[in-house]
């Protein structure tokens, strides 16, 4: 097999990366360089994922890349070819837009205030939900450890987790796992 | 943001044959080069090289008396390996302290090492366990010892056409591997100091004692004159005392935006001291 | 896990609680019993749909860049462009392009919008760049160099002759009552700069309008603060100045003023290209030039009597305002107004001045002068405490405010004094006074192993001490003295002719929760769903100027307002239309058109208050805090833990439980940043903690159990009881940390942060 290479720089527009977005098989040709973080904000139009640090300290652009959560904007688009890929779009319902559990849960609990840290923080909780992450109050502080809130002391965000944990296991007892 | 142009070979003897034209700045897991090119401080390099596809690279094994791990060992990875919680649990607990999940997840053991920032959680582990590193290059492989690997400020023994490969390591059930960080803040934080301790212990003395630290100087360090002063003793209480100061003695840190000299000078010894008191047991 | 002890998130929605005293004030004419609505724009939220400015698209839009100094204090020659680059592409602007005043007005007219012939601080704007794309942005930037000439830079404000404002205080006679005083503690305190940190940077867009003006649209608090700067700056009518609020990713004060600064220079580009322009900060930028939390240094002596009573205060202030004034002559004056603290004392002289140093300019954050001094007025009690060897609760109860007490400015408390209510509730929660008895006991042997791990390398078989603090703090309601008189801002409720009831404010969502909240008010005294209620965009156009989303005013003010424009507006519907509001606003509408009733700001009693001499009626209100916090010092390393942090704050009337422990938890994590790990050090006048990686808030993992309480003690004089909640829990959670370490490990640290660097150096000192 040779070596992808983007083809960018003073002529090419870059190689063509393939990956599924929120289930749906998505392709973009762009440098190989660019920004996973850049690639979803502004060529595919997702402007879901932020941008707070471009340093990968505050998480606001965390994404969820094979199961698991990556600052987007340290992720340069080669890297994530052939990958599944998973941002906040995705989360609610594509066609009714009903909020999943997990946002339920943030909006009935005060979860989210400016609004800014949520898409990267629902990321970063819902890659430990999936992952069978306890209701647990050390467990959840370490899963979001990575994203930064200014606003909410994390008490609030915690308290989400934490029930929509709860609420996942009850639902999976419900269904005799 | 820059955007150099970019490789990715799916095969190390393709790394290794682009590696060689000296034009390429590898990449692994991105964290440290994707910080540095938003940055975008010094001259941005011409080409990157994408190893993320390079099987090769990736795994960790053990013949039963060596561990081998691939440069492309993400921490997340070292924390959920069997072969590390087993044999250098200590390893995995720096691979713990580095970030947060989202760091974790991407970041890998090769990048710290080749990175060779003073703050490297996992590089005093390294020099800890006397780790080795194999590079190669389209002239073949050699293995450099990690106390010769970081040879100043941010500089490694690699030549311009060599990559890291594997890192491997010995530790036998009579080793004993400690490992302590005291960063910024509980978790993505850098250190203020890092600091690794390793011995064989026979029930009455130490031997073979390694003392390694990060963020207390130019580049991770063993403390060669502690360790000396350890060597052949059971560390009690004076044996402690001595080390700690042996060790303030021995490290000349500096002040920076993270922390001040003499904090990480008084806290490397007493880190040490904490350390040895509680393998010494009392 | 929050616990809000005296208000019920239920259905019913909130119990409304009085403090149990005589002579009470008459209940509010309106409470609020509607159920709390979930956050309004929370599903926008939540599912990656709102739009925060840097994810609004503008076709055709250029990319601005600032320009900026890299020294302290220097004469501005000229610039400098390379010849190797294609100038054609670009566009530059500099001070004498500016069309109208090159000023940032806010308070006094000292801030140039772009240097002129001095620069006075690093980073301060000389010259603005605009490119088509971003990699020629880059490369032009690269390009550009300052011609200076160093000038002597003045760093200290103790060393500086340049004061921006100076306040004095003076209540009954300091002099003799020292005289008199059996004990004096006195100390000096230093705290140092903050960076508010709001997640999303500074941004904002500006579009060229056909009338010759410029729309804006971003992130800030006050559209009208920025509609005003815009239109001196560039010389424009209210009409051709139209400022539109983007989602806002956080503002805590550093996007009051400070966005005035970024809408002017995207302008002045757009304006030139005759294009948008977006000019958004990254990290490093913001970090590196925007406002901070001002310095101060405190010297405080306090007298207390042979009968323990606090007898004689007298305090400096020193802030450091940074290179131009901005807010600071109203940060001294609420610091001045507040140093006393929370605590009756018949002597009082109080003076503070705000000086000018070449760095960046510094002006709102939370609490807005109150921390800093609150650091200050905390220590001083638990010294004191210790001195005479009382229970820090107890001495803080027998000197806290009643009601009727008098404050340093001569304002007589008459109503909604909730010290001891708050003092009681949070050490009742916390356990404090079990807590502080055991950790007394142990005390001797702890604060021995913890000067023995000072003394040496030895470290002791214990590696961690533990500690319970107590703080109390205070804050006035709204604005200082005559500056809502001054203000005189107006809002509206229009039942516009499509039938939708529209709020028409100015006050911005900034995360607090205004939109949500704005609308239960309205909706109560129409008689409505708060989903009935709309809130018109914010849109300088569009909205009338209620004033700036600062001093935790909206709730108080705004929502006055609204309430009265509400009822009018109910009164005319019903008496029109006949029938109930809810009933017949639908076909009033469709009957009569559109009807808008604006309210302007009218104080009910005349504000008695002297600015020169800081006499008077200070606040309408006060609200009062209390936090107990528990932490961990690691004896080898310093570091400190804050385990937990319970907070009681009055607030007034509880409108939204959720939301009201939101700010309370929010705002008790920046206080336990404030106090512990935000520190940010300087060198020749630069920030050199200007990254995330450097500059250090909390995780989720450095952050406490944070249990919020909310006691309502009700004001009269706001329609609903409330007295705002966004700053107080700011002013109490930093020296309750400070006051654990205390009893933790024996040692006062006097200057925040709290580091551990601070907190070994002062194990070690004892030795």
């Amino acid at each position: 097999m040779t070596a992808v290479r983007d083809g960018s720089g003073s002529a090419g527009p870059g190689s063509t990366y393939r990956f599924t977005l929120n289930g749906e098989p998505r392709e973009v040709a762009v440098p190989g360089m660019r920004r996973l973080l850049d690639v979803l904000r502004e060529d595919l139009g997702l402007t879901g994922t932020k941008e707070g640090c471009g340093e990968g300290e505050c998480g606001a652009c965390t994404v969820i890349v094979d199961d698991l959560v990556v600052d987007s904007c340290l992720v340069p688009v080669c890297q994530v070819d052939g990958t599944v890929i998973r941002t906040v779009e995705g989360l609610s319902d594509a066609e009714t837009q009903a909020l999943n559990p997990l946002q339920q849960a943030f909006l009935e609990r005060g979860g989210a205030q400016c609004g800014i840290c949520t898409p990267g923080m629902l990321m970063a909780a819902q890659a430990y939900l999936d992952d069978g992450g306890p209701a647990e109050d050390e467990d959840i502080r370490e899963a979001i450890a990575g994203n930064l809130c200014r606003c909410t002391g994390y008490t609030k965000i915690i308290d989400a987790i934490e029930a929509a944990a709860l609420a996942r296991d009850a639902a999976r007892e419900g269904d005799g796992r | 943001m820059i955007e150099p142009p970019v490789v990715s070979p799916a095969t190390l003897s393709e790394a290794l044959a682009l590696r060689s034209s000296g034009t390429y700045r590898p990449i692994a897991g991105g964290t440290d080069l994707m910080v540095q090119l938003a940055a975008d401080v010094a001259d941005p390099p011409e080409a990157v090289l994408d190893l993320s596809r390079v099987a090769e690279l990736k795994g960790v094994s053990t013949d039963g008396y060596e561990v081998t791990i691939g440069a492309l060992t993400t921490y997340t990875e070292l924390r959920h390996s069997p072969v590390i919680s087993a044999r250098l649990q200590a390893l995995a607990e720096a691979a713990s302290t580095v970030g947060a999940a989202q760091i974790q997840n991407r970041g890998t053991i090769g990048g710290n090492i080749c990175n060779a920032s003073p703050a490297g959680d996992t590089l005093p582990v390294l020099l800890a366990v006397d780790a080795v590193f194999d590079v190669g290059s389209v002239r073949g492989e050699r293995s450099v010892p990690a106390a010769e690997f970081w040879t100043s400020y941010r500089q490694t023994a690699l030549a311009d056409d060599e990559l890291l490969l594997r890192i491997r390591f010995n530790v036998d059930r009579s080793r004993h591997t400690r490992f302590r960080k005291v960063g910024t803040r509980a978790a993505q934080a850098i250190s203020k100091v890092v600091l690794a301790l390793s011995y064989r212990s026979d029930g009455r003395a130490w031997s073979d004692v390694r003392v390694a630290l990060g963020s207390v100087a130019a580049m991770p360090l063993r403390a060669t004159a502690t360790e000396a002063g350890l060597e052949g003793h059971w560390p009690g209480e004076r044996v402690a005392d001595e080390a700690a100061r042996v060790l303030a003695d021995e490290i000349s840190p500096i002040d920076d935006v993270r922390s001040t000299a003499d904090y990480r000078r008084s806290v490397s010894a007493r880190v040490l001291h904490r350390l040895l008191r509680e393998e010494g047991g009392w | 896990m929050s616990d809000t002890r005296k208000t019920q998130a239920s259905a019913e929605g909130p119990v409304v609680l009085t403090p149990p005293a005589p002579g009470q004030a008459a209940a509010p004419t309106l409470g609020v019993a509607i159920p709390a609505p979930l956050r309004r724009e929370g599903p926008h939220k939540l599912t990656g749909e709102a739009k925060y400015t840097d994810d609004l698209v503008f076709p055709g839009a250029w990319y601005g860049a600032t320009i900026r100094s890299t020294e302290a204090h220097a004469r501005f020659l000229g610039l400098e462009q390379d010849t190797d680059f294609d100038w054609s592409k670009v566009v530059i602007m500099m001070a004498k392009d500016i069309p109208g005043d090159n000023v940032v007005s806010i308070i006094m007219d000292d801030m140039p919008a772009l240097a002129t012939d001095e620069i006075e601080h690093v980073a301060q704007p000389v010259a603005l760049l605009a490119a088509p794309d971003k990699a020629t942005l880059r490369e032009a930037r690269k390009r550009i160099t300052l011609r200076t000439e160093p000038l002597p830079p003045v760093f200290d404000p103790l060393d500086s002759d340049h004061q921006f404002a100076a306040y004095e205080i003076t209540k009954g006679d300091p002099g003799s009552a020292f005289d008199e005083a059996t004990l004096v503690v006195q100390g000096e305190y230093r705290v140092g700069h903050q960076e508010q940190l709001y997640i999303e940077n500074q941004a904002m867009i500006a579009e060229p309008r056909p009338d010759g003006g410029v729309t804006i649209t971003g992130s800030m608090q006050c559209p009208y603060y920025v509609h005003s700067a815009l239109k001196r700056a560039l010389g424009l009518s209210d009409e051709q100045a139209v400022i539109t609020q983007a989602e806002t990713g956080g503002g805590f004060g550093g996007k009051e003023d400070y966005p005035s600064v970024v809408a002017i220079h995207a302008a002045l580009l757009a304006q030139r290209i005759g294009k948008p322009v977006r000019m958004i900060y990254d990290r490093h930028e913001d970090i590196a030039s925007t406002t901070k939390r001002h310095p101060a240094i405190v010297r405080y002596r306090s007298g207390v009597s042979a009968g323990g009573r606090l007898v004689a205060q007298d305090i400096e202030v020193i802030m450091d305002g940074g290179a131009y004034c901005t807010l600071s002559p109203v940060v001294l004056s609420r610091g001045v107004l507040h140093a006393g603290g929370p605590y009756e004392c018949p002597n009082v002289h109080i003076k503070g001045r705000s000086m000018a140093t070449n760095t960046p300019p510094n002006s709102a954050f939370r609490g807005f002068g109150a921390p800093q001094v609150g650091f200050a007025h905390e220590l001083q009690v638990a010294r004191i405490a210790a001195e005479l060897d009382i229970s820090p609760a107890e001495l803080r109860e027998r000197w806290a405010y009643r009601e009727g007490g008098t404050t340093p400015s001569g304002q007589v408390l008459h109503e909604s004094v909730a010290a001891l209510e708050v003092l009681r509730e949070a050490t009742e929660a916390a356990d404090y006074d079990s807590v502080l008895q055991l950790s007394r006991q142990t005390r001797a042997i702890r604060w021995g192993q913890a000067a023995e791990a000072g003394a040496g390398y030895n470290s002791t078989r214990v590696r961690t001490a533990s500690g319970i603090g107590i703080a109390m703090g205070w804050h006035g309601a709204g604005f200082t003295g005559r500056g809502e008189v001054m203000m005189a801002s107006t809002a509206g409720v229009e039942l516009g002719a499509d039938g939708v009831i529209r709020l028409l404010i100015a006050n911005t969502e900034i995360g607090q929760g205004t939109n949500t909240v704005m609308p239960m008010i309205v909706a109560e005294v129409l008689g409505v769903e708060p989903s009935e209620v709309e809130l018109a965009p914010i849109d300088t156009s569009i909205v009338p100027n209620s004033g700036p989303t600062v001093a935790s005013r909206t709730v108080m003010v705004v929502g006055g307002l609204v309430s009265k424009a509400a009822a009018r507006l109910r009164a005319l519907v019903e008496e029109r239309s006949g029938g109930i509001f809810a009933d017949v606003y639908r076909a009033d509408a469709a009957a009569h058109g559109a009807t808008r009733i604006d309210q302007q700001y009218e104080s009910e009693v005349e504000v008695e208050f002297d600015d020169e001499t800081h006499t008077g009626d200070a606040y309408p209100a006060f609200g009062w805090a209390c936090a107990v916090a528990r932490v961990e010092v690691d004896l080898d390393t310093g570091e400190v833990r804050v385990r937990s942090v319970v907070s009681a704050d009055d607030v007034g009337r509880v409108i939204h439980p959720l939301l009201a422990e939101g700010q309370v938890e929010g705002g008790t994590l920046q206080a336990v940043g404030y106090g512990t790990i935000e520190e940010m050090k300087l060198e020749e006048g630069r920030y050199l903690n200007d990254r995330l990686s450097t500059y250090i808030i909390p995780t989720s993992m450095d952050a406490p159990d944070i249990k919020a309480i909310l006691v309502e003690a009700p004001f009269s004089g706001s329609p609903h009881g409330a007295k705002g909640v966004g700053e107080l829990p700011m002013n109490v959670a930093a020296p309750a940390i400070v006051d654990a370490i205390h009893d933790a490990v024996g040692v006062w640290i006097t200057e925040l942060p709290a580091t551990s660097e601070k907190v070994l150096a002062a194990l070690e000192a004892q030795a």
